[in-house]
Order: structure tokens, then sequence, then C-alpha cells
């Protein structure tokens, strides 16, 4: 018990809550980017541009099979490579969007594919050009149905934000081992302050997407 | 048919990009500089150092500065090869990051618990060596194994953890034993109390250490190995790795290197000052 | 990276053989335990939905390696001595059914509900109509989804690495460590992986058109 109060002292909190912030920014960021990119992939990959769409394609199955743990430390280490030195929370944001994106870019093309095929045709019939009714018509209602899966893809990305401590991004995860190398019992105790503050954060993420479900419903 | 054929497709582009991106990894312009002569111009030498290691190299969470024997060590260094305005900047390290960062040029020094050995030399150059560790095993109090010896059975268990070099060690001493390696020493610490594994091994000075939080485990039989730590730069920094052996020669003289031993671990139970110190 | 090959193939190939089994463990039974919680989730009992929904929410929403430590370090201490491999594969396996289990559900509620009535009014029981109405048509929604969660389960087994279950990432540390060779493991370990996740999601996508 003694340890407990020990290892929450206002000092270690706080690092840990320094480490959060650096979580919730890099998430927030990578979401938001992932989500545009993503969009723009699926839709790309839906609609089987010649050429272009086999190998947009090509490329998410690459990234999307590879561990997410190695695109982040070969972003980090092999883009110097190509003349660009990107910072730890840079590196981390790029692999976790281009990653991300490939995961999001899945979940976009079967969302437009379960709509019915009848009403991209019909509002096709009605004048409105491709783009412009995939845009309008089918799109919305693919969101729709795609809320629970991008969800679950989002608080995965919370989460993988941890992998980070490979490249020593100071987010929480790596926070909680720093504070765990001052004295090793600590080490429960920030376990469990890990659990529930990722939950906090995810939790909340899942009821913002329960909301959406129900409204768009 | 056609899917195996973009399936093979798909390999060979891989393979391609892996082959050019580890070319392009090995052959740095970086290398081929004298970081001696770059580091003496900007009067500044950048180390690698451990964040997470207690009396080694460990993050203070109130400052966020280093501490630690090692980073002393490479403060002093840095003094005696720039002169007394010299500068060294200390960026934390993890096993899998040390060497993709001196190969880049991130860092110009590891100075982190490596332990020298011939393998590791194949890929970095290491200096003469600055701290001679030794690998000990703790277990709970009481237990009936009292040496490296009593591991040497089938069904013991042996901890180890990921940096130190207890698969070779353990693969000497005891090879009878399983040994399963942890990513850190306190998951290792914490295996060990949840009766994972019999005992835990890694270099004395962190066993004292824990040992010394956890009333309830003690280090036994002494070390039964040699684990000279050294101080790796890229290979071929000849003028760099022979300057810093100069420097650890000087400090050692001048009893600089005595007052930072005692600092750390003057303190720390069953550390036998007298025998480390140079 | 070849010669990581030609001189550590021993302990890559055990990795990939313990990564491989762990995964297909944790595949059979998380499919399993999460569509069995995505029908809870549904179920017209408002006990069963609340049990259904608390599993979801705890298990998906903290990390899967503050799961696994718990089996590997605090059920010895209480319960019984259980591996590495042990711990990591039952951790994954309950982080990936919640996963599942939100995938199915969802797909479960895009089936048009009038179905699910249809199908009582003619007789069948909740059971019988969720297995041979509902259920079928649901899996068509979500392989796409699923198949995110299968891949995730694969690379996810690197959680292995953290409890000594002898995996590829576990393996892949070992030898970047003793070798100091880590950009060319990580490359082999990679590749290692992608032989793993890439006939899986090409399997996922021909089902997809297969059953489309």
């Amino acid at each position: 018990m003694q340890t407990f109060i020990d290892a929450y002292s206002w000092l270690n909190l706080r690092y840990l809550l320094q480490g959060l912030w650096v979580t919730v920014e890099v998430s927030v960021i990578s979401v938001i980017l992932s989500f545009i990119l993503g969009t723009i992939l699926g839709v790309i990959r839906y609609s089987e541009i010649k050429y272009f769409s086999a190998i947009v394609g090509f490329v998410i199955d690459l990234i999307r099979n590879l561990p997410l743990l190695l695109i982040i430390f070969f972003t980090y280490f092999g883009l110097p490579n190509l003349g660009f030195k990107p910072p730890v929370i840079a590196a981390a944001i790029i692999a976790m969007t281009v990653f991300e994106s490939m995961m999001i870019a899945e979940i976009v093309r079967s969302g437009i594919i379960a709509i019915d095929k009848g009403q991209m045709e019909g509002a096709q019939s009605n004048g409105i050009g491709y783009w412009t009714a995939l845009r309008i018509v089918v799109l919305p209602q693919a969101m729709k149905n795609m809320v629970p899966a991008l969800v679950s893809q989002f608080i995965s990305l919370i989460k993988d934000t941890s992998l980070g401590t490979i490249i020593v991004l100071p987010e929480m995860m790596y926070h909680a081992q720093i504070i765990y190398g001052q004295n090793t019992n600590y080490i429960i105790p920030m376990f469990v302050a890990l659990a529930v503050l990722y939950f906090i954060v995810c939790y909340a993420l899942s009821l913002v997407g329960k909301y959406f479900e129900r409204r768009l419903a | 048919m056609k899917k195996v054929g973009r399936f093979m497709g798909l390999f060979a582009a891989l393979a391609l990009l892996l082959v050019t991106m580890t070319a392009c990894g090995s052959s740095k312009a970086l290398s081929k500089q004298d970081v001696l002569k770059v580091d003496t111009n900007a009067n500044t030498i950048t180390w690698g150092v451990k964040a997470d290691t207690k009396l080694f190299g460990l993050m203070n969470i109130k400052t966020s500065i280093d501490q630690g024997f090692e980073v002393d060590i490479a403060k002093a260094l840095t003094k005696e090869i720039l002169g007394k305005d010299g500068k060294a900047i200390f960026v934390p390290i993890t096993s899998s990051t040390r060497v993709p960062l001196l190969r880049n040029g991130n860092i110009d020094a590891i100075i982190a618990t490596m332990t020298i050995t011939p393998e590791r030399a194949k890929q970095v150059d290491f200096t003469r060596s600055y701290f001679n560790a030794g690998q000990s095993i703790l277990v709970k109090k009481g237990s009936s194994i009292k040496s490296v010896k009593d591991l040497n059975k089938k069904g013991k268990v042996v901890i180890g953890v990921v940096g130190s070099n207890s698969v070779q060690n353990i693969g000497k001493f005891a090879p009878k034993a399983k040994l399963l390696q942890m990513s850190d020493y306190a998951q290792a610490l914490t295996a060990l109390k949840s009766g994972q594994g019999d005992a835990l091994t890694t270099d004395n000075g962190i066993l004292y250490g824990m040992s010394a939080d956890n009333p309830g485990y003690v280090v036994v039989g002494g070390s039964f190995t040699q684990e000279p730590y050294g101080i790796a730069v890229n290979k071929g920094q000849t003028n760099f790795k022979n300057r810093i052996n100069k420097a650890l020669t000087a400090i050692e003289k001048d009893g600089t290197y005595n007052k930072i031993l005692m600092k750390w671990f003057g303190n720390v139970q069953g550390f036998n000052y007298e025998e480390m110190k140079r | 990276m070849i010669h990581i090959f030609a001189t550590e193939w021993q302990p890559l190939l055990q990795g990939f053989g313990q990564t491989l089994l762990c995964s297909i463990i944790a595949l059979f039974f998380s499919l399993i335990i999460g569509t069995m919680f995505a029908i809870f989730e549904i179920m017209p009992n408002k006990a069963m939905r609340v049990i259904g929904n608390i599993y979801v929410e705890v298990f998906r929403n903290i990390p899967l390696l503050v799961i696994t430590m718990f089996f590997f370090v605090v059920i010895p201490l209480y319960v019984v001595k259980i591996s590495g491999f042990a711990a990591g594969t039952i951790g994954l396996t309950i982080y990936t059914s919640a996963f599942i289990a939100e995938t199915v559900r969802a797909g479960i509620q895009s089936v048009d509900g009038g179905q699910m009535e249809g199908a009582q009014s003619n007789g069948l029981s909740f059971w019988q109509a969720m297995r041979h109405i509902i259920l079928p048509q649901a899996f068509k929604i979500v392989i796409p989804p699923l198949g995110n969660q299968f891949i995730n389960l694969v690379k996810n087994s690197s959680v292995l690495a953290f409890v000594a279950g002898f995996d590829l990432m576990y393996q892949g540390n070992m030898i970047a460590n003793d070798t100091l060779q880590t950009m060319s493991t990580f490359f082999a370990v990679g590749i290692l992986y992608l032989i793993i996740t890439m006939p899986l999601s090409y399997y996922m996508r021909h089902l997809e058109k297969k059953l489309a």
C-alpha cells in the first residue's frame, strides 16, 4: 500500500500527465491527418481508376501488413537518408499517419461498397457527376456505417502511440518507464495508472463514437 | 495464377526497397568526417546515455536532467577533451536505438552500460573499459540457490534483462537452465517476485540497487563474469577513440574517476569500492 | 539483411513459429468470444447487454501490455503459474475479442432490423434467427474491418516479447542486441511478419469477393 502512495506522489503523477499530453497531442494530429488521407485513399481504391487504384491498393496492403513498431523505427532512422532529419515527435506523427491512413482507407473502401450500388447509379442518372454523387450521396451514408470501425481504429491508434518508446518519444508509456526506473517497486502502481489513464481517454472517444452512431442513425 | 504473380511482384518491390534503404544506411558521408575535429570546432560532444538505469544513467523527474555515474564520467571526459568550456549534450537512448543513432550522427559516442564483446566490436569501435561490472544473481531471501552453479539444473529458470549479456553468460555457467529475457529491470524483478523464475541475473551494480529497494531479495555468490563496459564510437573514428582513451587515463590519474565512483557507488551495499577504484 | 537470415535463421525460425502459433490460437478464440459478446450486446435481455458492454469497453480501452502483464505477474502469485507465451496469448485473445465484438455488433446492427422480427414471427427462436439469418449477412459486411482486426492481432502478438514469449520480436531484440545490427535485424523481422500478414489479408479479400 505504501508503495502505491509513494508511487503516486505529485511529482510522478505530473510527469505521467506530461507524457499523457504528448500521447494526446500525437494522437489528435494523427487522427485528423489519417482520417483525411485515409478517406482520399479509400475513395481512390474504390473508384478503380486504371493503374492508379491498383498501385494505391498495393501500397495500402504493403504498409498495412507491416508492424507499426518497425514503421516508426524506419521512419525515424530511414528518413535522414533522404536528407530529412525529423524530430522524434514529427517522426512519430508521420509514421502513425501513414500507417493509420492505410487502415482507414480499407475501412472507407468497404464502407462505400456496403452502400447499395443502385444509389450511385440513381444519382448519376439524375444528372449528378460521379465524384459529386460519391461526395454528397454515397460517402455520408457510408460514414454512418463506418463509425464503429473507425472508432476502434482510433482507439488502437491512441494506444499504439506507446510504440513510440522505441524512438524515445516522451509519451505516457515512456514516462511511466522512467518513473519505475527510479524505484523498481513502482512498476505495478504505474501499470495501474496507465490502465486508468488510457481507459479514460479511449472511453471518452468511444462515447463520442456512440453519440455519432446514434445521431447519424 | 494472376494473384500469385501479383504477390511475387509485391515481394520483389519490397526487397528492392529494403536493399536500397540498407545500402544508403551503411555508406554514410558522416562516417568519413573526423568526429574529433567536428566536435572540437563546435566545442560540443553529444553522448548517448541511459535514461532508465539507476546509478548509471537515470532521468531526474523533477529537473528532466539525466544523472548517474556514466553521465558524470562523460562530463569529465568532455572537459578533458575540449577544455573547461566544453559542452556535453546528453541524448537518452534505448538498446534498439543506440547504434542507428550513432550511425546517423545524432550522437557521437555511446556510454550506456554496454559490455565490450567481439561480436559487437565488428559493428562499432570500443574504447578501453571505463567500468568493470560483473554479473551476479539476485534471489529471494532463504532461497536454496547460493550461487550460479545451483542454477545449472533442468527446470531452473533464470530471468535476464535485454541489453545485458545474460544469454552468453548463462549459456556458459548454467547451460541446463532456461533463460527468460525481460525488457527492463523493473519488469525482470516483478517477474522474479511473481515466481516466473528462480533467480535474476544482470550486472551486479544494478542488482545491489534492487536489493536496496527490496529487502526480501539478496545478491548471492559474488560475480561470476567480467563485464567490461566500453564507450562505443563509429567504426573508423580512430582519432576520436584514441582521444577518449587518453582522456580516460587522465581522469583516472587525477582522481576525478575515483571521486565520481565514490559519489555513485560509495553507499551501495555490497559494492567493493577498494576493488573498483583506479 | 541476408547475412542476418544466414547466421540467425534458427532463433528467427523459432520466433516465427511462436508468433504463428500464438496468432492462430488467439484468432480462433477471439473470433468465437468476440462473436459471443457481440450477440450479448444486442440481446433483448438487459443484463446480458450490460455484461457485453462492460466487457467490450473495459478490454478495448486499456493497453494490451497491461492485460498481458496482469496474467504474467499477478495470476502466478494467486492462481496458477503460467508461461509468458500463455500469458501473452490469453491477453491477446481477450484484447482482440473486445475489438471483434465491437466490429461484429456493428455488422449485426447494419443488417435490416425487420429481418429479425420477420424470422421470429415465422417461428424461429432468437438464436436460430441469429445463426441462420442475421450472422451470415453480418459477417459478409464486416469482413474488411475484421481483416483489419486479424492483421492487428498478428502484429499485436509482439506483446509476447515483453513477457519472454520467444516470439519474432523477442528474438529480433535478442539478435539486434548481440550483433548490434539493429536495422538489418528489424528488416528481417519485418519480412517474416509480412509472410504471415500478407496471405491473411489476401485471403480476407478473396473471401470478401466470394461472398459479395
